[in-house]
């Protein structure tokens, strides 16, 4: 099939995607809606930042993306395309071979938590060789070298390769899956929290080396993490992400100085800093539950700006300004909450 | 006084590369400090990765033998406390919150496993009533309950969650000391800011001690008493938390400081991987100095013989 419409720069399509966690208790259903009615792309050389609180669905959302849900986690909606060169793919519809195929070539996804998943009895260098030696189609001695200085950006002493992994710390572990996962310098690059366990010095040379290597090749990636202030560094674009819908979309200087959420607003307000013991405005109420989520704008009971309207109809993703997207009935009156301090010179 | 906690002089050095490796790893460099045991603090430890906090916390626990220095709980070490009942008692006393959820948690068990395990161990309950009720006050505290959780596996609940039920299991037998090793790194920001309450409130209210591990500096500011900055296991700078904080003296924890990342430049590219220049040169000439201490209580290691840069500057 041609498909004409897809001449952009979209390397992933997804349209009015929904993915369930389905489950029967005693024959009761229940179904935990993570990823509801989402629609986006993610461009070719972009870093795309997906943001929200602890269990709004990020994960479950860029696992779908990677193709990688296993029950009870179902695709109940919704289309996802994926475009590399001219090869357009639909991991759903498509064999896994050829799924398969594509999560080797193409992409990588470097999983949550994803330090424990080093094979505990196979030295750090085996999982190098199992796994980036044949991609990468280099002789050993220049793969090696190439490791090494890419283990060097990571900060990684060269010991690390003849380490056990619990011979490392959580950090250390941390940094080698993200070696691992970009070393091959793949197309398209999910990484759900890579920098949780890094100081801040760490994290910045880790950031800086992901957003280099993307810049070289011109790939995508998709970048998830509750921390605003990763956001605010390294994402070109960024989606909000509230109860398993996507709430607001931009470019992440326009998310950070001019908000059209309610939602977007406190979490840019929300970071907490040095030297500032002030209490930080904090939401009404708990987290929804994906079981049951609240009717109309998923927000609505939290949200300071909420009217009779916004506890009945849910409020569509409406493009309200250049490559800027908001879900809200009131987006023309969301002011931010602070304003940011002045930048630093603009890189050269 | 007397001590809750006693850290002296604790070095530990492990063989890297299996056990026939010659590799050596100096984890941990010769670090004292004391936590009193009529005056409850959150201690908080902040360093760089790999510059053995885990493993200071996991010799505090009994997990790991010190090569070399004495740690003493209660006035107790390690070799002091032999048997099952030693070691129970050992365990009421001091618990641990470790550092990534999805590794603390065996996902072929259902999560509440653990919280009913160490309610019968640590706090000997019998009956199903009464390690409900164990379970649900410890979850209550960090803002769950035991029905959102009862017979869900580790991959059922989100990373901050699973973070709050392994909060909520070390609290289980009320301890004198927690030790929680990047409890928040998991969570977003205003669960991060409930979390670090309530290890403030447990503090306050129960009179519990916490040894605070995190890479986040802004929650370490928030909640700390005192802390100690690490460098490739030495101790840099130790001293009140908010002063050490707001005008850290080595290089390691300035650089450390201005390396947050900041929201003032969303959007800009301005990234840069951090400049260690300063904090290396530092580490060449004080890698082996001494920790200094001065009136004020702050201390900062500092070469030997002279010192490039100065306290006072
Ligand atoms: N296997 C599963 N079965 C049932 N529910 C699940 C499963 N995995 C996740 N959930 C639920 O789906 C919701 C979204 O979880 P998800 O892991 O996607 O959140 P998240 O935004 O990544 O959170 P965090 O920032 O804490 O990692 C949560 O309510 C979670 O409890
Ligand atoms: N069992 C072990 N065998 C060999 N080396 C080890 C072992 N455990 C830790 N190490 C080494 O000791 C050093 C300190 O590790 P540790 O886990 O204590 O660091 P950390 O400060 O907790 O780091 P992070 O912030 O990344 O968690 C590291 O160089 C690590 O490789
Ligand atoms: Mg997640
Ligand atoms: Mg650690």
């Amino acid at each position: 099939m041609i498909m004409t419409t897809m001449q952009t720069d979209d390397v992933l399509t997804v349209k009015g995607l929904k993915a369930y966690y389905k489950m029967g208790y005693f024959g009761i259903e229940r179904e935990v809606r993570a990823v509801d009615d989402v629609t986006m792309s993610i461009r070719r050389n972009e870093i795309y930042g997906i943001a929200g609180e602890s269990s709004s669905g990020k994960t479950s959302l860029i696992k779908t993306f990677a193709a990688a849900i296993r029950p009870p986690l179902q695709i109940v909606g919704g289309s996802m395309t994926y475009r590399f060169g001219d090869k357009i793919i639909d991991p759903y519809a498509a064999t896994k071979a050829q799924v398969d195929a594509i999560r080797w070539k193409n992409m990588s996804y470097i999983m949550q938590g994803s330090m424990s998943v080093l094979n505990p009895v196979r030295k750090i260098r085996r999982a190098f060789r199992d796994f980036a030696l044949r991609p990468m189609g280099l002789n050993e001695r220049q793969f090696w070298l190439a490791v090494s200085q890419h283990l060097e950006r990571l900060n990684l002493p060269e010991r690390v390769l003849n380490s056990y992994p619990h011979e490392l710390s959580g950090g250390m572990r941390q940094r080698v899956t993200i070696a691992l996962a970009t070393v091959c310098r793949p197309q398209f690059i999910i990484a759900d929290e890579p920098t949780t366990a890094l100081d801040v010095v760490v994290q910045k040379d880790v950031l800086a080396m992901i957003r280099d290597v993307q810049r070289e090749i011109g790939s995508s990636v998709v970048f998830v993490t509750h921390d605003m202030s990763v956001h605010a560094n390294i994402a070109d674009r960024i989606g909000i992400v509230y109860a398993g819908r996507l709430v607001e979309e931009g470019p992440t200087r326009t998310l950070f100085t001019a908000p059209r959420h309610p939602y977007t607003a406190h979490l840019v307000a929300s970071l907490p800093r040095i030297g500032d013991l002030s209490k930080k405005p904090s939401l009404d109420g708990r987290p929804p539950n994906l079981a049951d989520p609240p009717k109309g704008c998923r927000f609505h009971p939290r949200c300071p700006m909420a009217v009779a309207k916004c506890a009945t109809e849910v409020p569509p993703m409406e493009t309200i300004g250049p490559d800027h997207r908001s879900a809200c009935w009131r987006a023309d009156e969301v002011r931010p909450l602070t304003t940011l301090g002045k930048p630093q010179e603009a890189r050269v | 006084m007397t001590a809750l906690l006693d850290v002296k002089s604790v070095s530990k050095e492990f063989s890297s590369g299996g056990i026939l490796s010659r590799e050596k790893v100096k984890a941990v460099v010769d670090v004292s400090f004391t936590l009193r045991d009529d005056t409850p603090e959150i201690f908080t430890i902040i360093g760089e990765s790999g510059s053995g906090k885990t493993t200071l916390a996991r010799m505090i626990l009994g997990l790991e033998v010190p090569t070399n220095g004495d740690i003493l709980f209660d006035n107790q070490g390690a070799r002091e406390r032999r048997g099952r009942a030693a070691r129970l008692a050992f365990m009421k006393r001091v618990q641990p919150v470790f550092q990534n959820p999805f590794e603390a948690f065996n996902p072929l068990k259902q999560v509440d496993r653990y919280l009913v395990s160490t309610a019968r161990a640590l706090l000997g309950a019998t009956t199903e009533d009464e390690i409900d009720k164990a379970m649900d006050d410890a979850l209550q505290k960090v803002g769950l309950s035991l029905a959102e959780i009862k017979g869900r596996y580790a991959h059922e609940l989100s990373g901050g969650q699973l973070q709050r039920v392994a909060i909520a299991r070390a609290l289980i037998p009320n301890p004198a000391l927690l030790i929680a090793d990047e409890p928040v790194s998991m969570v977003d920001a205003s669960l991060r800011m409930s979390i670090v309450n309530l290890l403030r409130d447990l503090r306050d209210t129960y009179g519990v001690s916490v040894i605070y591990i995190t890479h986040d500096l802004a929650t370490a500011y928030y909640i700390s008493d005192r802390l100690i900055i690490m460098q490739r296991g030495h101790v840099v700078e130790m001293g009140p938390a908010r002063a050490v904080l707001e005008a850290p003296e080595h290089p390691y924890s300035q650089l450390l400081r201005a390396s947050i990342l900041s929201v003032d430049d969303a959007g800009m590219g301005n990234l840069k991987p951090a400049d260690r220049t300063l904090a290396e040169a530092a580490w060449n000439d004080t890698g082996t100095g001494q920790l200094v201490e001065r009136p004020d209580g702050r201390m900062v290691r500092r070469a030997i013989v002279s010192s490039p840069f100065t306290a006072d500057a």
